[in-house]
């Protein structure tokens, strides 16, 4: 099956500052992608060229097997079969809700298209809502009434740019796997840009992670997490920290806190220096165990404390402990490694 | 005193100050018509993103900005008939009111058409810029995004500038006087000149340039409350 989006070597510049580098990923009908990056690292460029709204410099962008952007050749927005949801959601204040969702079915709708509006709102839960006005509902409301508005004309591709970063915390969790669940109901194929990380794994199958104007690793968010293949990507996603080890064996790292086992056969001689990636839910609190670890920070977290601790090497981790382990600063602890993926880079000098 | 006949055409002052209304709504009316026609298309233009359009559009806005409107008043009324032949000897044959009118309805109106320009394309560029964009990737070419997306809250948010634009454009209708326009401050000084009560002559022509600006007024806030957005502007003109 073709993939339903196809960006070859996509090439963007504002002027002389070069803020896409040959950014190729493809997407297959129906998932949900997302690129994932810090601000100003050129995914809302991408989205922008994906919706026809940039010109490409090099490169080429396909949808559905229908090349629409290429050097010198761009098929307008409007022919591209796109749906699209803003940040600010976009909503046309002037229209009543039922108007918005039926904007692209032009002025006066067929009844098929009245009975995909009213279809589109019950998908979204807005049923009651639909003679309101946008700037009557709330941020969340206005939010799904941008989704169903981007969704009833039934586009080839959804994209959603940073669509939660004006709602609430508790909000945006929430609605994040509701758009989540919408837009697989829909069997639309959908690409999110956003910078955080929680978004991104609540709502995508697959994850890219831009970095100066590339994806530097597409893959599950469980392999992002787990198999970051570089050490911006351990760094980006997630907590963690790296601590200092060395090669001793095939598959075997020294490090201060004991031996791991890699699993794998490392491509490094014995002896060699590296940085094993240590996330807080690797160190695992435990009185009966060798090491020890002093308290310099902690931070309640409701079901957890995420405590910093220094070892006695002067190294940091962070280890996450359930909270009725309670202990003071400057407090000594017990605690073990007790990693499952074994992450590790040449260490940083 | 109103009521006494005026020395001419056998009416009484009264009528006089009535005649003179007339214009002034006449040229109001059809200036008003004029600017806001030319006036939006003139700003919608310069928010397009096409370089020689937005030029000949701001070129538009300053000139009719830059030159005094009295100045505009005498060059439509005696130079531009030097330009045009055919337009000389219609002014020369056609009854003098209608050449001052005509001279006057397009001075206030291109003139006023600059200043409205002005707030069209404040109002189009104050909406975010999301709207555009969500106008194209719902399929709309950017004719009907201008159409359906954009000037309809752009001319909701320009309903309270437009007002004082229509108010002044009344109010400055009064310089047709200049080029011999019989309109309402015209007629009052005609009379105050006959009879001597300049005072009342032009208490009568103020308080009736306060009605009509006040009904203006009225009227736009009728519009601006009939065309309020639920919950966007808070609370219309009272």
């Amino acid at each position: 099956m073709a993939a339903s989006v196809d960006v070859r070597n996509l090439e963007h510049s504002y002027g002389v500052q070069r803020v896409v580098r040959g950014l190729s990923f493809t997407l297959d009908q129906g998932a949900i992608g997302c690129l994932l990056g810090p601000s100003g690292c050129g995914k809302t460029t991408v989205l922008r060229c994906l919706a026809g709204f940039e010109p490409v410099q090099g490169g080429s962008i396909a949808l559905a097997g229908r090349e629409v952007s290429a050097p010198g050749r761009i098929v307008p927005p409007e022919a591209r079969r796109i749906g699209m949801v803003f940040q600010d959601y976009a909503l046309f204040p002037h229209l009543c809700v039922a108007a918005n969702v039926g904007f692209a079915f032009g002025r006066r709708p067929s009844p098929d298209q009245h009975r995909r509006v009213a279809e589109m709102l019950s998908l979204v839960g807005l049923e009651g809502a639909a003679r309101t006005y946008p700037h009557e509902l709330s941020g969340g409301q206005q939010q799904r009434v941008a989704l169903a508005r981007a969704l009833a004309p039934e586009p080839d591709l959804l994209l959603l740019d940073e669509p939660f970063s004006n709602l609430d915390v508790d909000l945006r969790e929430r609605l994040s796997l509701e758009v989540r669940s919408i837009i697989k109901a829909t069997g639309t194929t959908a690409i999110l840009v956003t910078h955080d990380q929680h978004e991104a794994f609540a709502i995508a199958d697959e994850i890219g992670i831009m970095h100066e104007g590339r994806i530097e690793q597409w893959d599950s968010p469980y392999d992002l997490y787990h198999q970051p293949t570089t050490r911006f990507i351990a760094d980006f996603v997630g907590q963690g920290v790296f601590l200092r080890g060395i090669v001793a064996g095939p598959a075997r790292v020294v490090t201060e806190l004991g031996d791991l086992d890699t699993g794998a056969p490392l491509l490094a001689a014995d002896g060699y220096a590296v940085d094993v990636l240590v996330r807080p839910d690797d160190i695992v609190h435990d009185d009966a165990a060798p090491w020890q670890a002093e308290v310099v920070a902690k931070a309640f977290r409701g079901a957890d404390f995420l405590y910093t601790l220094v070892l006695p090497s002067g190294s940091r981790v962070l280890s996450l402990v359930p909270s009725h382990h309670n202990h003071a600063l400057g407090e000594k602890i017990g605690i073990r490694l007790a990693i499952d993926h074994v992450v590790a880079f040449p260490a940083a000098s | 005193m109103f009521l006494q006949d005026a020395p001419e055409g056998g009416v009484q002052y009264w009528e006089l100050l009535v005649s003179g209304l007339g214009w002034t709504l006449a040229v109001s009316a059809c200036a008003w018509v004029i600017a806001l026609l030319l006036g939006s298309a003139i700003g919608t233009l310069r928010t397009t993103h096409r370089a020689w359009v937005t030029r000949v559009g701001n070129a538009w806005v300053e000139l009719f900005r830059n030159i005094p409107l009295l100045v505009q008043m005498f060059l439509w009324y005696f130079v531009a008939p030097e330009f045009v032949p055919a337009l000389k000897s219609w002014v020369i044959a056609a009854d003098p009111a209608h050449a001052q009118f005509l001279s006057a309805v397009l001075c206030l109106g291109l003139f006023t058409s600059a200043r409205i320009a002005e707030q069209v394309r404040a109002g189009i560029q104050s909406l975010p810029q999301g709207q555009r964009l969500a106008g194209m990737a719902l399929g709309l070419r950017e004719p009907q995004v201008y159409r359906y997306v954009l000037l309809p809250m752009a001319f909701r948010i320009i309903i309270p500038p437009l007002t004082s634009e229509t108010m002044n454009l009344i109010k400055n209708s009064s310089i047709a006087l200049t080029i011999g326009l019989a309109e309402l401050t015209f007629r009052a000084r005609e009379i105050g000149e006959y009879t001597f009560h300049f005072f009342e002559a032009f208490s009568a022509a103020t308080l009736i340039y306060v009605a009509i600006a006040m009904a203006a007024n009225r009227v736009m806030a009728l519009v601006e409350r009939r065309t309020a957005v639920p919950g966007y502007i808070a609370h219309g003109a009272k």
